[in-house]
């Protein structure tokens, strides 16, 4: 690695103490602002900060450059107190070309800081973006905002012009300029990416040089560039104690399985068939063999359900992930394993719909589709993760209880979940629960529809088995003995049986833990990726002396059995949603509680601003 | 790993009786399905399998209740979809031996796509697709395999629909096994049930089987006594393509790049059409002969190896396994870029 002996001329000024920042890198799909968020993001966790982020992409691959269409962001709010949310309005955006600025700028404070390219403001850029004069000429921009200039492309091609890489290779180090001076203002280490451009770039010395030269070179020119007032130091966060890592959503998902099927011993069959944004678990699981996880990338949506439900029927963990478009052409055959009652975990990334809808942009829309989207009565449980942490003890507990209870479990993720990442207190896993499964070997008094008088879990049953041939299927059969049955009272029977198995699951449910005072003027109900934001509006709530506390459902079917009673002891319930109004109504419908909504759908996570202020509305209304 | 030799060890001397479920059989009287159930229960005991080892697997339409009357596990499962079910259970428990019982239906219209990718992927499964050529358990509509302007309920003037070839679609999937036999033809029934299920691979084998009710004697070409002489071509390993009345005998031959029928007597046997069951192109023709102008081709149309599905994917965790040893789920946590925040920080 070069030294870069630049003279240090702002040196002295020393960094103004801040609580939390949050800043947006904005620019084209070929930026690399992904790439340039992550490091960021990991650069904050060295740091000691907590934080939360917001991956924000096109779902075109390689959208046109320029374009207002292809930009591509990526969002964090990092801070020395809890950061429940990658935050609403940014201090600071990073505008690497003017599609970027017009797409982004509405979302900076006023005062906040606007660093853009200027390089690439010029005309045919700007026509694409739809500006008829450089914005940047503008006086009230500068007036509006705290702007500054930088010709990022010709200070990295300076950084770099005696390296052998062609302009082209040249300008794809530009990222990291930006990422150096960001560094720079808000006094982040530069050690880990120095080590992630170390060790990606093992192989090719020059693009390692290239930028790590681009990234010192950033670094040095907010050290030294006059117009920098200041720079910001953000302290370390009061965390737990402990080891921590930065875990995405997906990824937890998917190593809820791999210790699943370790704490079991079962092999875990994995069918999925590629969909945004619930491709990388079937790649993360794929990387893992060595835990007996077997993955099929199925022909289709429904080959990837029933292939894991006749790996579940061969006595292993059948596990099956999609997104909403997906779980739609799965309905009948999650139908089958609820009449089959054998265990089956659904992973459902939730994205913005109906149909195709907006695929890269998060929803909490699917609930009713996971409550009631299959024919007839057709209970499955359901569960959902509220952090990107969250998502590997739910995927575990998933497992748990479909193969304790015999019945198909469905787990409500989301694309900001997916794809957002947080600072995450590594588990030891031997305290998990343990999973024991015990398939029934003995023949003596032996039907496939014997029940556990305490889960109403019939029997699992490996085939290969001696003396315990047995066919099961989704005509409907009778209760003990699994024969086909058309008798009337039987199947009203069964009805019950299957709804009440599911129902018992209400016995694996924690006692609710409350946010506030345990009785009061509002109560808000979430669930999913809005835990976040929702914590961050009631604690500024509480913080003004409002009576208002929160909680949080992960189990969505059945709801906590102390739920009911917590609804009760707030004058108002309200309850944030991205959707129309989905868990309010089920509140409403299973407790005759009169809960209101908090709603908007824009394919984007809620802002605890919003939030913050339907709660201080709905105190306001109150008599 | 190969479900023929699961167990075999200590496998018990079975009877047919030995695969008799207790269910009562619900076909209609004089059904086709009930030769071809008496046929497959025959059959069994000489796999040399366990009974526990063995799972019938079936989607839904007449043939799919076949699972039932099965002493063995079985699963019956929802329309189409039994050859996706039985890719999950080899994967998952590539020691069984799996039969996936379908109809023309379930097979070729609503598990269509399915059927494409088992046969393409080569799971070791054995396929018994009934073809009827009508639906039967929805009361006679027409199904992928009847014929142009065929009158049923659902088509009152005639279908519109050009019927697909079983035999054909499947060797187009690249089938490795594909073969053909007929409900009443016991003793080649019994033949074939045995070489389909000893293939390793997805084994495809279309049984030609009569509806009564609604589309009774579709395949009288195979069933009147006459008809049958005239038009039935047995297919043998290495032996030529000859069929006929033994006084009138005729042979298929290629001309060119096209199969004719000329009578036998005039033809050198160097210029016979020897049937070779790994010859991959011959039987893509064959799949296409059919009465009137051509005989009608039961017997092994085509027998090849290749690899199977589920043996690369657990050969893949075999391997992984016995270089690094199994997944420890506390070592992988702790892996990569971690930081530790300590007491009091």
């Amino acid at each position: 690695m070069s030294e870069t002996a630049t003279p240090v001329k702002g040196a002295g000024k020393s960094p103004k103490e801040l609580d939390r920042a949050v800043i947006r890198f904005a620019g084209d799909s070929g930026d690399g602002m992904q790439l340039t968020g992550e490091q960021f993001t990991t650069e904050s966790a060295w740091a000691g900060n907590d934080l939360a982020t917001l991956p924000n992409f096109p779902a075109e691959i390689r959208a046109p450059a320029g374009t207002l269409f292809g930009v591509s962001s990526y969002q964090l709010q990092f801070g020395s107190h809890r950061v429940y949310t990658p935050g609403d309005r940014l201090d600071c955006l990073v505008a690497m070309n003017p599609a970027a600025l017009k797409v982004h700028l509405s979302d900076l404070k006023p005062g906040g800081l606007l660093i853009v390219n200027t390089a690439a403001f010029e005309k045919r850029n700007l026509d694409k973006a739809g500006y008829s004069a450089n914005p940047l000429d503008d006086p009230a921009l500068a007036e509006r905002y705290r702007l500054h200039k930088v010709d990022m492309t010709g200070l990295t091609h300076e950084a770099i012009k005696d390296l052998p890489l062609n302009a082209k290779e040249k300008d794809r180090t530009k990222n990291f300029f930006a990422l150096g001076l960001v560094s720079w203002i808000y006094t982040r280490p530069l050690e880990p990416t120095l080590d992630w451009i170390g060790k990606k770039f093992s192989k090719n010395p020059q693009f390692a040089e290239a930028n790590t030269r681009v990234l010192k070179a950033g670094h040095a020119f907010g050290e030294t560039a006059e117009f920098f007032e200041e720079s910001y130091r953000i302290e370390p966060a009061e965390m737990a104690p402990g080891l921590y890592r930065a875990m995405t959503g997906n990824r937890a998902l998917a190593w809820g399985l791999l210790a699943a099927a370790q704490r079991s011993t079962l092999p875990v069959v994995y069918g999925a068939y590629p969909i945004t944004p619930a491709s990388s678990v079937l790649e993360e699981l794929a990387m893992h063999k060595r835990f007996r996880i077997r993955t099929i990338q199925a022909e289709d949506e429904i080959a990837a359900v029933t292939a894991a439900i006749g790996a579940a029927f061969g006595g292993a963990i059948g596990v099956t992930c999609s997104s909403g478009p997906g779980i739609a052409l799965k309905g009948e055959a999650i139908g089958l394993a609820v009449t089959a009652e054998l265990p089956l975990i659904i992973l459902n990334i939730q994205r913005a719909g109906p149909s195709t809808g907006m695929p890269t942009k998060t929803e909490q829309a699917d609930l009713m589709q996971a409550l009631y989207g299959r024919n007839s009565e057709s209970p499955v449980v359901v569960l959902a993760p509220a952090t990107p942490g969250d998502c590997f003890y739910i995927a575990y507990e998933a497992v748990r209880i479909a193969v304790k209870y015999m019945v198909p479990v469905l787990v409500l993720s989301d694309g900001f979940l997916a794809n957002g990442s947080e600072p995450w207190l590594i588990p030891d896993p031997s305290t998990l629960p343990p999973i024991d499964v015990q398939f029934r070997t003995e023949k003596d008094g032996f039907f496939p529809y014997l029940r556990d008088p305490a889960t109403l879990a019939r029997p699992w049953v490996r085939p290969g088995t001696p003396g315990l041939e047995h066919r099961i299927g989704g005509i409907e059969k009778q209760d003990v003995t699994g024969n086909i049955s058309y008798d009337p009272e039987n199947h009203d029977h069964m009805v019950r049986t299957r709804a009440e198995k599911v129902r018992r699951v209400a016995q694996e449910i924690p006692p609710t833990s409350i946010n506030g005072p345990a009785t009061g003027d509002v109560l808000l109900v979430g669930w999913g990726g809005t835990y976040g934001a929702i914590t961050a509006a009631v604690e500024r709530a509480q913080g003004e002396g409002k009576s208002v506390a929160s909680i949080h459902l992960r189990h969505l079917n059945p709801l906590p059995p102390d739920l009911g009673h917590i609804l009760r002891e707030y004058r108002k319930v309200l309850v944030p949603e991205i959707n129309s109004g989905q868990l309010v109504r089920v509140l409403r419908a299973e407790y005759l509680v009169d809960a209101v909504g908090f709603n908007r759908v824009r394919g984007l996570p809620l802002a605890s601003e919003d939030i913050y202020e339907a709660v201080t509305q709905l105190i306001g209304s109150q008599k | 790993m190969s479900a023929t030799g699961a167990g075999a060890a200590a496998t018990p001397k079975y009877t047919k009786k030995d695969f008799e479920s207790d269910q009562d059989v619900r076909w209609c009287p004089g059904c086709g399905d009930y030769a071809i159930l008496s046929a497959i229960q025959k059959s069994m005991p000489d796999l040399g399998i366990p009974r526990e080892n063995i799972v019938f697997i079936s989607g839904i339409g007449c043939s799919s209740r076949f699972p039932y009357y099965m002493n063995t596990y079985g699963f019956h499962t929802i329309h189409g979809r039994a050859p996706a079910l039985a890719t999950g259970l080899r994967v998952a428990r590539p020691d069984l031996k799996i039969f996936v019982v379908t109809g023309d239906g379930d097979g070729l219209s609503i598990g269509g796509n399915h059927m494409l990718h088992v046969l393409r992927r080569n799971v070791d499964v054995t396929v018994l697709l009934f073809n009827n050529r009508i639906y039967g358990l929805t009361k006679g509509q027409y199904s992928p395999t009847s014929e142009l302007g065929k009158v049923t309920k659902s088509t009152p003037l005639g279908s519109a629909d050009r019927p697909v070839n079983p035999l054909a679609f499947a060797l187009g999937c690249g089938a490795t096994f594909v073969a053909r036999t007929v409900d009443r033809n016991i003793p080649h029934m019994d033949e074939m049930l045995k070489r389909a299920a000893a293939h390793r691979g997805t084994a495809f084998l279309e049984i030609l089987q009569n509806c009564n009710v609604y589309n009774d004697l579709a395949w009288n070409v195979l069933y009147d006594k006459e008809s049958k002489i005239a038009h039935e071509l047995r297919l043998e390993h290495g032996k030529p393509l000859l069929f006929g009345p033994p006084d009138a005998r005729k042979a298929v031959v290629m001309q060119g790049v096209t199969p004719k029928v000329v009578d036998a007597k005039g033809v050198p046997e160097s210029a016979l059409w020897v049937h070779d069951e790994k010859n991959v192109n011959a039987a893509k023709l064959l799949a296409d002969l059919f009465a009137p102008d051509f005989p009608v081709p039961i017997g092994v149309l085509e027998a090849i190896a290749a690899p199977i599905y589920e043996d690369v994917v657990i050969e893949q965790e075999r391997r992984a396994l016995s270089e690094r040893g199994p997944g420890d789920i506390a070592k992988l946590l702790t892996s990569g870029d971690t930081w530790r925040i300590s007491e009091g920080a």
